[in-house]
């Protein structure tokens, strides 16, 4: 998925002279996971800039770049080092178009490497996508595959709306085929999950990191007689409920899957929306596998508080047994 | 690279071992004294070595090198009286060694199985700060509890050249001064953040930001244990008195990754490590200690066997430290019962306990 990620900045880079790359570590290093790899090198240090330890003035200084014209595709080094940025992202990056009646447009990208479950110390294994969720005026990505990886941030880097780009890092290191051929204004389009799987008995929305896990446990389950209809939601911002709306109808339950805790989450808006839209066709309540309410624990902990095969299982057991 | 390498800081001890003397910081030590700076010095470099082989065999996650940073800390910190309080981020295993926080209790934070690992209270210094900067404003906001209580306890806050560009560390600035709050900004330039130089944070020696906020700053070899101590001393006696909060830059560098998950070779040269191994901590105060006839036979073996005994306890220690019950997790997130905690720790108890009866069917 890294180089994935490298290609497209770079067909981004190629395509439109105004994009520019701006983070922590990013240009001399290529980044501390090298999706930046030798894009300084190519591009020069006035496209790729090393910034000061600063990240409210990254994304500050974004706001100015895009209103100069520019395209600027941020790196915040880890999710946990977003929040000194947290005021610029929804204070400024996520309402100045509305503020200027649409005369100003924001095309900011932030990427946020995102999630746990590579053993790392605190601040380094967060999901805080719902804060962003929450806040209009910003759009929130978290592509699952690495041919996704590449199609999504294209896209996100050619919209001029602000985009959350949630890279789950754990998957960082997953292979897969990349069309780089492909024509992106011919892609699956922003903001449109995808039924990865097909299935009729269970529904399982997930996103990021989780669509592999769910994968797996659709596998076992299948060993098991049970049809899991997998939905990677690709966009969290917005939700395509349509999508999900329509197999939630054949299927008649929803489990929805992530790690951010699930207080006030991304799949409590989903079991809300659901419940609302299907509350006739739905044979059990939508149940949600996800962090629990406490922060992030020691990493020696976290196979207890990420979402595994075995408790998607457990979820699904739970919505059949109604 | 002049700018932030110059040689304009109090130095007490050349890296040659020689003494020298500064009308400002004047420092009258006997060879107890060094012998026991020297001891700390050696201590931490060898839980440096140990903390990096157990990272490489697999027993801790991450470790944070120390080297070539000893003398900035263990001077700062054997400056410190036990009624101060010392904010750090996660670098200052020198502050922590000062503190009185056995070496071992570090390791369960790299280790994984802990996210803080010892009692603030306790030690009078805060946990590990990751995220860079955020515990400077703290240690500001303890300064000024001092000042309400009316003691004469100071607030220390140890901090990077990286972190001196985040707002929450110039607000600490602004803050400390507007109050006149007994705070010492100790700032280690170490040359780098992760891969950055210091020039990118500041095209001026950062000493010369403390004027502009109206703070009195130092410059100091942070490579010379002697200087480092004479200079907290003086500043922390000046801050005792009222003289409000002061700026120390300990001019330093590290000489290993930024973490055992970095690889510095992608980013500086080694002809910039073979300049700063010339200016190396430990060496100079050995040759001093030489010099005068205190680095004798006895005193070096028994420094030897002790930093053995830390060795060996680092390394059962650690392989010893578990992960605690997984259901602890949910421990200490409030003060008072929450209801959203107390359904998660069910719905985990329950769930472990049909795993484990599954497991025995
Ligand atoms: C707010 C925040 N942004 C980014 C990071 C990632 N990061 C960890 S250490 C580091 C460099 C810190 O440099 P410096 O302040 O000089 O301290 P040093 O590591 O050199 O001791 C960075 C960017 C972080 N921990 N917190
Ligand atoms: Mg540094």
């Amino acid at each position: 998925m890294v180089a994935a990620l490298n290609a497209a900045l770079r067909a981004s880079l190629d395509r439109d002279s105004k994009v520019l790359l701006m983070g922590e570590d990013i240009a001399i290093l290529g980044g501390v996971f090298r999706v930046t790899d030798g894009l300084v090198k190519d591009y020069g240090e006035q496209r790729v800039v090393d910034t000061p330890l600063a990240e409210s003035t990254i994304i500050g200084a974004a706001v100015g770049l895009a209103m100069r014209g520019y395209r600027p595709v941020c790196e915040i080094q880890f999710d946990g080092f977003v929040f000194p940025a947290f005021d610029q992202i929804v204070t400024q990056v996520a309402k100045l178009r509305v503020r200027t009646d649409g005369q100003v447009a924001m095309p900011i990208v932030i990427r946020l490497p995102f999630g746990g479950g590579i053993g790392a110390v605190e601040h380094h294994s967060e999901s805080p996508e719902a804060y962003f969720v929450h806040t209009p005026g910003l759009r929130v990505m978290a592509p699952a595959t690495p041919a996704d990886a590449f199609v999504m941030l294209q896209q996100a880097i050619a919209s001029d709306d602000p985009v959350i780009f949630l890279e789950p890092k754990r998957r960082y290191w997953d292979r897969g085929e990349v069309d780089l051929a492909v024509d992106i204004a011919h892609a699956t389009p922003m903001g449109r999950a995808r039924v990865t799987r097909s299935g009729s008995d269970v529904t399982i929305a997930c996103y990021g990191p989780m669509l592999r896990t769910c994968l797996e446990a659709a596998d076992v389950a299948a060993g098991e007689g049970r049809s899991l209809e997998v939905i990677d939601l690709r966009s969290l911002s917005p939700i395509d409920f349509p999508t999900l709306v329509a197999s939630v109808e054949r299927t008649s339950r929803l489990v929805v899957v992530h790690e951010a805790q699930g207080m006030a989450s991304v799949g409590a808006e989903i079991a809300a929306v659901v419940a609302e839209r299907c509350f006739w066709s739905m044979e059990a309540p939508v149940i949600r596998v996800a962090g629990f309410h406490t922060p992030y624990p020691p990493n020696r902990l976290e196979q207890h508080y990420l979402p595994d095969v075995e408790r998607i299982l457990d979820a699904v057991d739970r919505s059949l047994a109604y | 690279m002049h700018t932030h390498g110059g040689n304009d800081f109090v130095q007490l001890l050349t890296p040659e071992g020689e003494r020298r003397d500064h009308p400002d910081y004047p420092l009258d030590i006997t060879g107890d004294e060094v012998r026991a700076l020297y001891r700390d010095l050696v201590m931490m470099r060898r839980f440096d070595l140990e903390a990096t082989a157990l990272q490489r065999h697999g027993e801790l996650g991450l470790f944070t090198p120390i080297i070539g940073q000893e003398a900035a800390q263990i001077g700062a910190g054997r400056a410190m009286r036990p009624g101060d309080f010392a904010y750090t981020s996660y670098r200052e295993h020198g502050i922590a060694w000062c503190r009185g926080i056995e070496p071992l209790t570090l390791m369960g934070l790299f280790r994984g199985v802990t996210n803080g690992g010892w009692n603030p209270y306790e030690h009078n210094m805060s946990i590990y700060s990751i995220v860079i900067g955020d515990h400077v404003p703290h240690a500001v906001g303890y300064a000024m509890g001092i000042q309400r209580d009316g003691t004469d306890d100071v607030a220390l806050a140890f901090f990077g050249d990286g972190a001196t560009s985040q707002g929450d560390v110039h607000e600490s600035f602004v803050f400390a001064a507007a109050f006149h709050s007994p705070v010492l900004f100790f700032l280690q330039n170490n040359h780098f953040a992760i891969s950055v130089p210091v020039e990118t944070q500041s095209r001026q020696q950062l000493v010369k930001r403390a004027e502009g906020y109206g703070i009195p700053g130092i410059r100091v070899d942070g490579n010379d244990v002697l200087a480092s101590l004479a200079v907290t001393r003086a500043a922390l006696k000046r801050i005792r008195e009222g003289g409000g909060p002061m700026l120390i830059e300990a001019v330093t560098y590290r000489m290993g990754s930024h973490t055992t998950s970095d690889d510095p070779t992608r980013y500086r040269s080694n002809e910039h490590l073979e300049h700063w191994a010339t200016r190396d901590p430990l060496e100079r105060v050995l040759r001093l200690m030489e010099r005068e006839g205190w680095a004798d036979d006895a005193f070096m073996a028994s420094l030897d066997d002790e930093a053995n005994v830390m060795g060996a306890t680092l390394r059962d220690g650690t392989r010893a430290l578990t992960p605690p019950d997984p259901l602890t997790m949910f421990d200490h997130v409030y003060a008072e019962p929450h209801q959203q905690v107390t359904d998660d720790r069910a719905f985990l108890a329950r769930y472990l306990q049909a795993a484990q009866s599954g497991d025995e069917s």
